[in-house]
């Protein structure tokens, strides 16, 4: 390879006019934090973009890492050249010598210095001209090239960049606030997880367990899939709560059809009091709207009641097929699939009702404890931050 | 001792041992049992796996792990051949695979299979060319070793490997028992189906292995049970077996750039030394070889008498593949190279490992010249 330079360019960051530059350092101290495993690679932050001088770390590695970065929009590889113009002659035809496997080209020139003699336009057409005579195998085509050479000559120096590479989009992470998810387990809340932190948000998960009815696998695959979640934010915290004894009282004392209603809105209850204290502003699920009897709109009409906290529910109109492939991409879904009981599948009535009311929801919950056993609960939680170390648990020295 | 049969096993590293003893006492519960206790020891075989995809670059679920070499290269052929045999019933192989993958093809051809084995030339190399003639539109499975067992040969599999990715049809199989931590070989690049890997050649334990299983390849399996690796593999996971395996794994790699340039040192110091003995032959070819093996007949002298010289000075080499080394008979791969019987039942193999020093091949190389002299003055 010959480039030796990455530059990373934002996407929506761009627009947020005073506060950009918040925004971009945070982008820089993401990708510093995420490029810590190559020594020796250097990071510069510019006005537009982020260059990485990659000084021999392979451009491949640090290319797939970033592009997990939220925030990010495209990544060109690139060699620096002098302003001389027999310079980025030279450059432009490493450039394309590289490319191979390219048959068509356009050259895209643009002075950032606006004082350099020679305009985009006339770049253009030298530097083109020059490619056509050294690469027989290369043609232009203007309007839907194999390989775009962009050139940019700023002040001291001329970028040439080589294939861009499409970034993951979104904003930094954290960028947004705070944000409580609840995660099940299932093939949806992690994708969840994923598209709201995405969008800038830092999140912390809150999952339910209830043992003995649920095992220890329930929880390592909670582990599990906090672990993949965590490459996209760098930190995750998982709250787990103690579950059983709500379920259990809600078996007792609430009819069969409305336990789901019933437990759905406890759920929400300690997900609350657990955001308000950790100072997360909203919680998410992964509900999809009609997708099972809880996400009906009469279901979460009658489940959000319980709480004046926004509830973000970024799957809210996608279909299940689509939540998988988002699944596959960020590496959860084979985690998701494991067939261990969770604190959804435990009590689960024969038909639920669909269409449950707050009325009905309401009267129930009279002849439960609601308040004593959300505070249980929420005491009882046990806090688990997953950073990049806990990947070094008990079991790595054995291999 | 100077321990130079490294082809036909390694010793294991001491950290590999140490694993296998902790994981025997303390994770012995079945990843299959449901309690707590089966639930930590399938949570170490899915974090042994998921570090071995991430050492060779490929994902979790497609590692099968094995019990070695052999087990490996049956399941890959055999499980291949009969999940593809409406497809087709054509397979491209070559006449010097190890016996693991030779004998299973024979037994495909008792099964009505039509095999071509693709002949070597006198470096013991498959053409190219050759193959493509041998290609036709109903093979569905090639199948050959990377770096040959007995002389070092590397096989074109990269050229092959670009052909048969336009073949989407042919599955294509790759024995790299041999090849794996010598010759660099990259599983995607190279366009290969299934690859076989050999625990016990990389200092990890023995009963070991991984069959590479690309995303979308099927096998049908060669053991009915349980159902565990992936349906492909049923009967307990050998659970101290694999973590010792994927450590060594590791380790191997870790290690593996300056270990294939010190191979390659040795493999020239060995050349050099040997060109000084009077009446050795080299059969590794110079060029396009694995760093790690040297084969070289002694004229006059039998191999089996030469073995046993050596080891009086505990030297270890071996004559030919020491799973072919009880039958009698000249080696298959040197006849094949159109090397004489005479001169064939006269070679040795050596076989070096990253721990090989040059003073083992200084103090090996004068006892071999001792016993030359020694040994053609006794026969003569």
């Amino acid at each position: 390879m010959i480039y030796d330079y990455l530059v990373v360019r934002f996407g929506e960051i761009t627009l947020k006019g005073k506060n950009k530059k918040q925004f971009v350092v945070k982008l820089e101290n993401d990708v510093r934090e995420k490029l810590r495993r190559f020594p020796q690679a250097e990071i510069k932050r510019h006005f537009d973009d982020l260059e990485i001088k990659l000084n021999n770390e392979k451009s491949a590695d640090v290319l797939a890492v970033l592009k997990k970065v939220f925030g990010i929009q495209n990544i060109s590889p690139a060699i620096k050249v002098g302003t001389d113009l027999n310079e980025i002659r030279a450059g432009v035809l490493r450039v394309a010598e590289q490319e191979k496997g390219a048959q068509t080209f356009k050259i895209a020139a643009r002075r950032k210095d606006k004082r350099y003699p020679i305009h985009g336009s006339e770049l253009n057409q030298e530097l083109g001209g020059d490619v056509l005579k050294h690469c027989d195998w290369l043609s232009v085509d203007v309007h839907n090239p194999d390989l775009m050479i962009r050139v940019e000559v700023g002040y001291h120096e001329a970028r040439i960049y080589g294939k861009e590479v499409i970034g993951v989009g979104g904003l930094p992470v954290g960028t947004s606030g705070k944000v409580m998810l609840l995660l099940s387990g299932g093939i949806d809340s992690p994708v969840a997880a994923y598209l709201t932190a995405k969008r800038g948000a830092l999140i912390e998960a809150i999952h339910f367990q209830s043992p003995p009815y649920t095992s220890d696998r329930a929880k390592q695959k909670v582990m599990d899939l906090s672990n993949k979640l965590r490459e996209f934010g760098g930190k995750f915290v998982l709250h787990l709560v103690p579950f059983t004894n709500a379920q259990v009282a809600i078996r007792d004392a609430v009819p069969e059809d409305y336990r789901i209603t019933i437990m759905r809105r406890l759920m929400f209850r300690i997900a609350e009091k657990t955001a308000v204290k950790r100072g997360a502003l909203a919680l998410a699920t992964g509900e999809s709207l009609g997708q099972v009897a809880s996400q009906t709109l009469e279901s979460m009409n009658t489940i959000n009641a319980v709480t004046n906290l926004p509830i973000l529910r970024p799957l809210i109109t996608m279909d299940k097929i689509d939540i998988a492939k988002i699944a596959k991409q960020i590496d959860t879904y084979e985690i998701s699939i494991r067939p261990y009981e969770d604190c959804c599948t435990i009590f689960l009535p024969k038909a639920p009702r669909t269409r449950p009311d707050r009325i009905h929801a309401e009267r129930f919950e009279r002849k439960l404890a609601v308040d004593a056993l959300v505070n249980e609960a929420v005491e009882g939680i046990e806090t688990i931050v997953i950073d990049n170390d806990s990947n070094q648990d008990a079991v790595s020295e054995l291999l | 001792m100077i321990y130079l049969d490294n082809s036909a096993t390694t010793k294991p590293y001491p950290e590999v041992m140490d694993t296998y003893q902790t994981v025997s006492e303390q994770y012995f519960a079945n990843p299959s049992s449901l309690h707590s206790l089966g639930g930590k020891s399938e949570h170490l075989l899915t974090r042994s796996r998921e570090q071995a995809a991430a050492l060779l670059g490929i994902e979790p679920n497609e590692i099968v792990f094995t019990s070695g070499g052999t087990e490996g290269n049956n399941l890959a052929i055999k499980g291949a051949a009969f999940a593809y045999r409406n497809r087709g019933r054509h397979l491209i192989t070559t006449a010097i695979e190890h016996a693991s993958a030779g004998n299973a093809f024979a037994q495909l051809e008792e099964l009505g299979f039509e095999v071509t084995y693709l002949p070597v030339n006198t470096d013991g190399r498959v053409s190219f060319n050759e193959f493509v003639n041998a290609y036709r539109e109903d093979t569905i499975l090639v199948s050959m070793m990377h770096v040959n067992n007995e002389v070092g040969t590397i096989q074109p599999i990269k050229q092959i490997g670009k052909f048969l990715k336009q073949k989407p049809k042919t599955v294509f199989h790759v024995d790299n028992v041999q090849g794996f931590s010598k010759v660099p070989l990259h599983l995607m690049e190279s366009g290969i189906d299934l690859c076989t890997i050999s625990g016990h050649k990389i200092h990890g334990p023995k009963g070991t292995g991984i069959l590479y299983v690309r995303k979308g390849t099927q096998l049908s399996p060669l053991f009915a049970g349980g159902g565990q690796e992936h349906q492909l593999r049923s009967g307990t996971e050998n659970l101290p077996g694999i973590c010792g395996m994927v450590k060594a794994l590791r380790m191997t790699l870790e290690n593996e750039r300056e270990g294939i340039d010190h191979l390659t040192k040795l493999q020239k110091q060995l050349f050099d030394g040997l060109a000084h003995i009077d009446g050795a032959v080299i059969h590794t070819p110079q060029q396009l070889s694995a760093p790690s093996i040297v084969n070289v007949s002694l004229l006059g002298i039998k191999s089996e008498v030469l073995v046993h010289a050596l080891e009086k000075n505990e030297i270890y080499v071996s004559t030919k593949s020491a799973c072919s080394s009880k039958e009698s008979g000249a080696s298959g791969i040197l006849t094949a190279m159109g090397i004489s019987d005479q001169e064939a039942e006269q070679a040795i193999r050596i076989s070096m490992a990253y721990e090989t020093t040059e003073s083992d091949l200084d103090v090996f190389l004068q006892t071999l010249t001792e016993k030359v002299g020694q040994l053609k003055t006794v026969m003569r």
